[in-house]
């Protein structure tokens, strides 16, 4: 038998594993998200008990879900006898039998992908589909998924339970939108995802630059929706995109935990698993021919990825995958970063031209990238006294300290 | 399930009676009752006269009041509604997007209480 403490973290382990697959499945047959998150979750509670008790199952998922299942035939049957709601009768009779015949036949159907676009609905506020997705697909805890975007646990919880609520009550079905909606609702589900991975990578508020877990938790789910949807590129897009971003994870910082920049990485600590892994997945998807922009970013990341050092990076391939990305996304951050692009592959000129066309309109007068590409600019033309000004700009407007940090060393060389 | 469609616009937002804009839209109107009919989703559906001939009623300790005009001021105000029957809110939001308002104003969908017995 486990020592407790072993075994505590086996437990913790397999449920954390587990949950997501169990939890769609049950959402699937009580037809309820709020019943079926409180019948795992006493599920859980016995577990940790017969298991401390009688060592781990061999199969602990088939034991969690018959648990759980059984759970449900007692709530409903208690709920039956004191309601004479004829309805919740006949449905707990009907339940009653769906779940022995299913308990018997042992295999769990995946209802994942059901699930994550319930959790990821358009009629649902985007910062609800994250803590949604990351509760029911991700397994995490309320406290945990408060703790990472520095909420607090009571909000958070009633924000689960108002999503929760919604989605019985305004009928948000569980299902597998048809062919028609499909690229639609993915997008929505892969902003999602996108967004739990932006959140551990760049943390814009806190002192800490990498809120990892949030990261691998991105990575993880985005594995299974591209098991689920193999033939959907965009997945593949966004999976292979995360992947190569996270390579760099411990680049992208230094010892004293300042940023490092792409320019002044140390290319040796980037991740070369996750970058093979990463340039194989987008490699599969783009002969398919259904470009989008996550597999345009992705490509991008793949050539800086792939290129020994700064300087020998295949700038203008680099340009002209931008200036694709801008038909998709034809935001300014995309303009700033062709420019970069275009600095090395062309001109400093044509690349100032560039920046000011995209500031044209004075939407920029608040946006730090934008000071920091032109100070960058302006210090490579030998306007020395222009790029200082820039520079105090981009550091009034940086919203993250070790970003600030990084500015203030960069104005001090000028 | 019943999903209530609320339509709010500005008034005077929208095609505007007399103009070749108007015809086009109120046989949008027309079009989209046949296809909730003819796809069985229709419950009820109703146009409003406008909020100049709204007025406001609270009764409070007892006592009727009624004030002349909507019961708030806002910029879009309900001009309407349909009733349909759906499967869930994925199809309920199909139907409210094809109606013509939507193009201009908004849908607001709800769905209608079930009480139990």
């Amino acid at each position: 038998m486990l020592p407790p403490h072993a075994l505590e973290q086996t437990i913790g382990r397999t449920v954390r594993e587990e949950w997501g697959r169990i939890l769609a499945s049950l959402v699937k047959t009580v037809g309820d998200f709020q019943l079926a998150e409180d019948c795992l979750q006493d599920a859980v509670v016995a577990a940790m008990v017969h298991w401390r008790k009688n060592g781990l199952p061999a199969a602990p998922d088939a034991w969690l879900i018959t648990a759980a299942r059984r759970k449900a035939i007692d709530r409903l049957r208690r709920d039956r006898n004191f309601s004479l709601k004829r309805d919740s009768i006949s449905y707990a009779l009907d339940l009653e039998q769906q779940l022995s015949d299913e308990s018997e036949a042992g295999a769990i159907p995946d209802k994942r992908l059901e699930m994550v676009f319930t959790c990821c609905h358009p009629a649902l506020e985007e910062k609800t589909c994250v803590a949604l997705t990351l509760r029911t697909l991700g397994g995490l805890t309320t406290d945990e998924i408060a703790g990472a975007f520095l909420d607090k646990p009571d909000a958070m919880a009633q924000r689960l339970a108002r999503a929760k609520k919604k989605i019985a009550l305004a009928g948000i079905p569980y299902e597998i939108p048809d062919r028609s909606a499909l690229p639609e609702r993915v997008s929505s589900v892969l902003g999602v995802i996108y967004l739990i991975f932006n959140e551990g990578y760049s943390a814009s508020n806190g002192g800490s630059l990498t809120r990892g877990d949030l990261s691998s938790e991105a990575i993880r789910l985005a594995r299974i929706i591209h098991r689920l949807l193999p033939q959907e590129t965009e997945v593949s897009g966004l999976l292979a995109l995360m992947l190569l971003h996270d390579s760099r994870r411990f680049a992208r910082v230094n010892e004293q935990g300042a940023m490092v920049p792409l320019e002044h990485q140390n290319r040796q600590r980037w991740d070369r698993t996750k970058i093979a892994e990463g340039v194989s997945i987008l490699e599969a998807a783009l002969p398919k021919r259904r470009l989008g922009p996550y597999q345009l970013q992705a490509a991008i990341s793949a050539v800086h990825a792939q290129s020994p050092s700064w300087a020998e990076t295949d700038w203008l391939q680099v340009s002209l995958l931008y200036e694709r990305l801008h038909a998709y996304q034809p935001s300014p951050v995309v303009r700033i970063n062709q420019a970069v692009a275009v600095s090395y592959a062309q001109s400093l000129e044509a690349a100032l031209a560039l920046l000011n066309e995209a500031a044209s309109n004075g939407k920029l007068d608040n946006y730090q990238p934008y000071f920091a590409a032109k100070a960058d600019f302006l210090a490579r033309s030998g306007e020395r006294a222009k790029a200082k000004d820039c520079l105090a700009a981009a550091i009034r407007l940086s919203g993250n300290d070790l970003e600030r940090a990084f500015l203030e060393s960069k104005a001090a060389l000028l | 399930m019943h999903y209530m469609c609320l339509i709010y616009a500005a008034e005077g937002s929208g095609p505007q009676p007399g103009t070749p804009e108007f015809g086009a839209f109120m046989k949008g109107y027309g079009d989209f009752t046949e296809t909730v009919k003819s796809d069985g989703k229709f419950v009820a559906g109703d146009a409003l006269q406008p909020i100049a001939t709204a007025t406001t009623v609270t009764v409070r300790g007892g006592k009727n009041q009624t004030t002349d005009g909507p019961f708030a001021e806002t910029k879009e105000q309900l001009g309407g509604y349909y009733l349909l029957d759906c499967a869930d809110l994925d199809e309920a939001i199909k139907y409210a997007a094809m109606i013509p308002s939507a193009a201009f104003g908004r849908i607001e969908v709800r769905p209608v209480v079930v009480w139990d017995h």
